[in-house]
């Protein structure tokens, strides 16, 4: 599998495919993030996370217009202003189907799956009714095109190390909210002992229903950073969700270390394979070691010590 | 209740209404075409009776009840298509004998697991077999270290999706995206005349209710309690010093044989087998026929099936637009306003008022505590 390459050109290999990996590394973990929330938080199973996530591509794609047609001379900078807003449209309507839906359904979780996967199948036809069925690209900003050459062999493009940058920024904030504000603190609180929390004076449905909204909100600016590497189409959400829930279940629901090493280990492992076999079988043997570990280990890689 | 009687008086009036339905009522009632369409519907029909035992009995949702079903479909078409390579059929290709796309992409010899399918006793044999063996590992794995709920969804979720990428990646040898077309004949019999596909129909109505009275034999036996009883307890069920793991990889084999079942007849009734049978959407979709017809009742399931592949085919084919909007608002309609489905619907408000006079007790099962 190795021969025909020289080592210097393996090494190229390695580290411009390490690199790939990096960047798919950052898209599971921004996808991850606000599932890990919402699963491992609250153990809501969210199949509608995809869909979130595209309709904060789709406010990028709307913001990216707005400003192509008003403000051209700020258009360097819209990604920005995209980015908090896809934040809120993607949290609102989170907050908004909690509202509806889930907040019925907290006692029965396989239901709650059912009753997503129903709300996915709605956003992704009002997608392609409003927006068309064909795939939508932005034009990414003058100063993210290009690539940084690092070695003769190996080019780094700039659009990734921006996703990279800015899956780390959110995974930081993310840690700051769950484990150093007040807020976090009620939503472990909630998690760990519904009643007790309530006991002691915590909302517990407007925690619910702040988590839920915080989850998907996460969700709506990964879909933002998703358009500065690929297109969006109205289903694109759906090809990911199970990769994003394996990603979150392998890791150990409750932990984010865990989500964070979890990506880190599937995406490069799919990403060097891919070099050497074809996308599919890369992909199908990757998964298949995930799901095979998990069923020697279902806790996942981090589990929290619990007495259940 | 006495034991003498296998079926109450209720369940055998059901029995025989859903029989006039599918033996008198449809076939008189629509033309070929559509008749051969609901031949379809019912092979879905035999994946719901499998997902009342597993979900509605057992607890156990399983997302990848399609992989079961493909399992079957593609040990079947894999027969059918190796009838009809015959070396006269195939003396275009540059190696004749062996199925079309394998020519296609240049695979020039029969793989060695595609070869016992020349037999259809071996054929039929690994409808059973195959899927069961499956199914037993991924419950063995799973069940034995006490994973379920939503964590077993996930995972028959994911195998769900690599069987696709797998069908899909290794074309050569599994026809790829297209699937395995252009099936002929079964044991020199022409399956693709209207006739042919109206006596499949009967076979199919046949073993859907064979499938039907082994389900309810399952859920009237001491097995059946003990799985209702581990859906709604299941650590005292431990406790009293049952083995549950067991009892959950049994029914998870069951579901997947009847599955399997569905599909076998699903290639003979269609004519071809794709992985777009296989994977997630589809394996959710069955689980949705089971969901709407009533998760705990058996008949309802088949009613279910036959309910919401007819309202699919008639909304794709009139508002196309509107079918995915109906589907998801069913998801939620179902779970958040009948949870029982129509069975459920059935029991509340339309039975009580067959039987005035006489005390009917309501026989809806309630969630677990």
């Amino acid at each position: 599998m190795f021969s025909g390459y020289s080592l210097p050109e393996l090494g190229a290999i390695f580290a411009m495919q390490g690199f790939a990996g990096l960047i798919l590394f950052s898209v599971f973990v921004l996808m991850a993030l606000g599932l890990a929330i919402i699963f491992g938080q609250m153990g809501v199973i969210n199949m509608a996370h995809g869909e979130f996530m595209i309709l904060g591509a789709y406010v990028t794609y709307l913001v990216s217009n707005a400003f192509a047609a008003y403000m051209p001379a700020l258009f360097g900078a819209y990604f920005f202003v995209a980015m908090v807003l896809a934040f809120c449209a993607s949290g609102f309507l989170g907050m908004a189907v909690e509202w509806a839906i889930i907040r019925h359904l907290y006692k029965r979780p396989l239901d709650t799956l059912l009753a997503t996967w129903g709300l996915s199948l709605i956003l992704q036809q009002a997608f392609r009714s409003l927006f068309g069925a064909r795939e939508v690209g932005v034009t990414i900003p003058e100063w993210m095109m290009g690539s940084l050459p690092v070695t003769d062999l190996i080019e780094i493009p700039i659009n990734g190390i921006f996703v990279m940058v800015l899956a780390l920024g959110i995974s930081a904030a993310v840690y700051v909210m769950m484990y150093k504000s007040g807020w976090g603190r009620q939503v472990r609180a909630v998690t760990q002992n519904r009643v007790m929390a309530g006991a002691v004076g915590i909302d517990t449905e407007r925690t619910d229903r702040m988590t839920f909204g915080i989850g998907c909100g996460v969700a709506g600016v990964a879909g933002a950073a998703f358009t500065m590497i690929g297109s969006t189409g109205p289903t694109s959400g759906q090809a990911y969700i199970v990769d994003t829930f394996l990603v979150v279940v392998f890791g150990g629901a409750a932990s984010l270390l865990g989500t964070i090493a979890s990506a880190f280990s599937i995406s490069q492992a799919q990403s060097i394979l891919e070099f050497f076999l074809s996308g599919s079988m890369a992909k199908v043997i990757t998964l298949l070691v995930v799901v095979g570990i998990l069923m020697l280990r279902p806790q996942g890689l981090f589990a929290m010590k619990l007495r259940k | 209740m006495t034991k003498t009687s296998f079926l109450k008086r209720d369940e055998a009036v059901g029995l025989v209404i859903l029989a006039l339905i599918i033996f008198v009522v449809f076939p008189v009632m629509l033309d070929d075409f559509r008749l051969n369409l609901f031949g379809k519907y019912l092979t879905y029909a035999f994946v719901a009776i499998g997902l009342v035992l597993c979900w509605g009995a057992g607890g156990i949702l399983s997302l990848g009840q399609g992989v079961f079903f493909g399992l079957g479909g593609y040990c079947m078409a894999m027969f059918l298509k190796l009838e009809a390579s015959t070396p006269e059929a195939t003396a275009i290709q540059s190696t004749p004998g062996i199925p079309d796309f394998m020519d296609w992409n240049q695979i020039s010899a029969l793989p060695i697991w595609w070869q016992p399918f020349n037999s259809f006793a071996f054929t039929l044999v690994a409808i059973f077999v195959v899927p069961a063996a499956f199914a037993f590992v991924i419950g063995y794995a799973m069940f034995r270290r006490r994973v379920s709920g939503v964590y077993f969804a996930i995972i028959t979720q994911a195998i769900a999706a690599i069987a696709t990428i797998l069908i899909v990646g290794q074309q050569g040898y599994t026809g790829g995206v297209n699937g395995i077309t252009d099936l002929r004949t079964l044991m020199g019999w022409d399956i693709r005349p209207d006739g042919a596909k109206t006596t499949l129909y009967f076979v199919n109505g046949v073993l859907l209710f064979v499938c039907l009275l082994v389900a309810m034999a399952i859920r009237k036996s001491k097995f059946g309690r003990v799985l209702v009883a581990m859906r709604d307890a299941e650590d005292r069920v431990r406790f009293s010093g049952y083995d549950v793991a067991s009892f959950k990889i049994f029914i998870f084999c069951v579901g997947a044989m009847m599955a399997s079942v569905g599909g076998a007849m699903f290639t003979l009734q269609v004519g071809f087998m794709s992985p777009t049978i296989v994977g997630i959407v589809p394996s959710i979709e069955m689980v949705i026929f089971c969901a709407v017809g009533g998760r705990h009742s058996l008949m309802g399931a088949v009613y279910g099936a036959l309910l919401v592949n007819w309202a699919k085919t008639t909304f794709s084919e009139s508002f196309p637009e509107l079918w995915l909007f109906g589907l998801g608002a069913l998801f939620i309609a179902v779970v958040m306003a009948f949870p029982n489905g129509l069975a459920g619907l059935f029991d509340d408000y339309i039975k009580p008022r067959l039987r005035i006079g006489r005390a009917a007790p309501a026989t809806t099962p309630q969630p677990a505590e």
